[in-house]
């Protein structure tokens, strides 16, 4: 039987990926389908899932209510759809800042002495792993009302004799914005330098022979080029945006709630899991139509396995 | 003309960002030594070293150990050492596994064809494409339900009831592992040479001996950046670790989130700083291992 193993290249390949593509399958794939199906559920009294086929949660969620002032049977109740839609914005938002601030960066790198590029990514890498929990907590002791940044405001006001109050940063949509901007920053930077870094330098002479200004070899050589890495950091970046619940928790406290707040709730206090996978399907399927219809449009950057 | 020229705007631009980069993480270190013990505001750094702790309100006068009074109050606290313990216990464990059927996955997926192979290499990208929290809650229910049924159905009772513990974080951390190991693998055999082993094979060694030999020691600086990839992530994941973990199975990530919930002392910061300077050397050799692989690929 070994003999007939050796022989057959099939056999071999599948045996080789076996133990890995049942591991995916029993702990990535079927949580997936149970999540669907336990979603169409109901949940009895004690918080347990009692199977059927009802659409209620999905209602819900779009903002069917039963629970209406003045003795309506039913009305809209926009609560989940707005936390949806926060969800969507806010992931947008940080996208759009993280890269603004990862362009100029990585460009840096990229730009730099080959000798001094691996010293400049590894500063961008430290941070990266420092733990996501423990960078959460910075910010939260630096917007705090006693934190730095007040004390900073403080003395330059001070020295320039304008009166000023600490500001109220903590616990506002602004902080919860600066949290996940500098959380998922690594994640832009990285695969933007990657395809920086394989410009042609001569492709920047022809344009500056031909006559191109700085500004227009941004524009039309740069840019292009490295749409990959936008592309592939997008997708690092939007996505588990989408589903964090640390940042708003932490940061945003009860005024921040996000669909990922929603879903953990759910699941802890509320002890809904059948709204909670309905919640959590929902937002399974809106990342998949965004992260589809930008990578049709733009083409999914193989940057992102360098990365 | 210096192909290396930045224009003085891009410079000013890398050095802010780096500044928002490192400012929380040094203002985060610089608490560790704050002498007051609710630490809301710095109230300077602890003087003086004492034979006992010396408190004066909220403020720390003297310690023995001075400066580094927080670290010595972390080095006694047991949850600490107990979450510490459980991390480095979770993130071996699954590093091994997920670096051994991940580099056979990548092989399988890079050398052979089979019938199962495109299923097999679009499960890789589910970690990437899908939200944390997704998979946490999906892994959460399998492993409630599964756990339920048995626990009904064999009437476990006691400790032989099955429940959410180290077992179950460890499954799923290498679900979620592998397919980064395999992905890094899969780019290094992209850039292999064949010819080695075709000259080992002419030479007379057979298909294990070649493998042994030749394709393993090249791929070896690959399998190794994967496993230290895969290790950080365990080390730092938080999402899927809260869904999974249950009594005695506190990691430090979901330990560190308990704190925040509620109070907060300088010791979080010195714990958070021997988090850093620990992950700093991890990522340290991990540069050094890429740095002598791309050496000798060149």
């Amino acid at each position: 039987m070994l003999q007939r193993l050796r022989e057959n290249k099939s056999a071999q390949g599948t045996l080789l990926a076996l133990p890995t593509t049942v591991w995916l399958f029993v702990l990535l794939i079927i949580p997936l389908i149970l999540t669907l199906v336990v979603s169409f559920g109901r949940r009895n009294p004690d918080g347990n899932v009692i199977y059927d086929f009802t659409l209620d949660n999905y209602i819900r969620l779009f903002g069917y209510s039963t629970d209406c002032p003045d003795g309506q049977a039913s009305c809209f109740d926009p609560i989940y759809v707005n936390i949806l839609g926060r969800s969507l914005s806010l992931a947008f938002n940080t996208t759009m800042f993280v890269i603004a601030l990862a362009y100029p960066l990585a460009y840096f790198i990229a730009r730099s002495h080959p000798r001094r590029r691996n010293m400049y990514l590894f500063m961008v890498l430290i941070p990266l792993w420092t733990n996501f929990v423990i960078r959460v907590y910075a910010w939260m002791m630096l917007l705090r009302k006693e934190g730095a940044i007040n004390i900073i405001i403080g003395w330059v006001m001070n020295a320039l004799n304008i009166p000023f109050a600490p500001l109220e940063m903590l616990y506002t949509p602004g902080a919860v914005l600066v949290g996940m901007v500098y959380e998922f920053l690594p994640f832009m930077i990285l695969p933007i330098y990657t395809s920086l870094e394989k410009i042609d330098n001569s492709l920047y002479e022809a344009a500056a022979d031909l006559g191109a200004n700085p500004f227009k070899t941004l524009l039309r050589v740069t840019l292009p080029l490295s749409m990959p890495g936008v592309v592939a950091g997008t997708i690092l970046v939007f996505i588990p945006v989408m589903g964090t619940f640390i940042v708003s928790d932490i940061l945003g406290g009860r005024q921040v709630i996000l669909v990922g707040n929603l879903i953990q709730r759910q699941f802890l206090d509320a002890r809904d899991p059948t709204f909670g996978s309905a919640a959590s399907l929902i937002l399974m399927v809106m990342t998949l139509i965004v992260t589809y219809f930008y990578t049709r449009k733009f083409g999914f950057g193989e940057e992102i396995v360098v990365a | 003309m210096n192909p290396y020229r930045r224009s003085p705007f891009v410079i000013a631009a890398a050095i802010l960002v780096y500044f928002f980069l490192y400012a929380p993480i040094v203002g985060l270190i610089l608490y560790s030594f704050n002498a007051s013990r609710t630490n809301v505001t710095f109230e300077g750094f602890i003087p003086a070293f004492s034979e006992n702790v010396v408190m004066d309100g909220s403020l720390v006068k003297s310690s023995p150990c001075g400066l580094f009074h927080w670290y010595c109050d972390l080095a006694k606290n047991d949850d600490v050492a107990e979450a510490a313990g459980n991390t480095l216990t979770i993130a071996i464990t699954a590093t091994i596994i997920s670096t051994v059927i991940g580099t056979m996955a990548a092989l399988a997926l890079q050398r052979y064809n089979f019938k199962i192979k495109p299923f097999s290499q679009l499960s890789l990208y589910i970690p990437i494409v899908i939200p944390e929290i997704v998979m946490g809650i999906g892994i959460l229910t399998l492993f409630s339900q599964f756990f339920g049924c048995a626990n009904e159905t064999f009437n476990l009772a006691g400790d032989a009831r099955l429940s959410l513990g180290i077992a179950t974080v460890t499954m799923s951390h290498i679900a979620f592992m592998v397919p980064f190991v395999t992905l890094v693998v899969q780019a290094r055999l992209q850039g292999f040479d064949k010819s080695y082993e075709e000259a080992a094979m002419d030479l007379g060694a057979n298909e294990w001996t070649t493998f042994r030999r030749v394709t393993f020691p090249m791929i070896l600086p690959g399998i190794m950046s994967g496993a230290l990839l895969a290790f950080t992530l365990s080390l730092d994941d938080f999402v899927i670790t809260f869904f999974t973990n249950g009594p005695g199975s506190t990691t430090l990530p979901i330990y560190v989130y308990g704190l925040l919930r509620r109070i907060i002392t300088p010791q979080v910061n010195a714990l958070s700083t021997v988090w850093i300077l620990v992950v700093f050397l991890a990522v340290l050799m991990l540069q050094i291992l890429q740095n002598r692989e791309s050496k000798s690929h060149s």
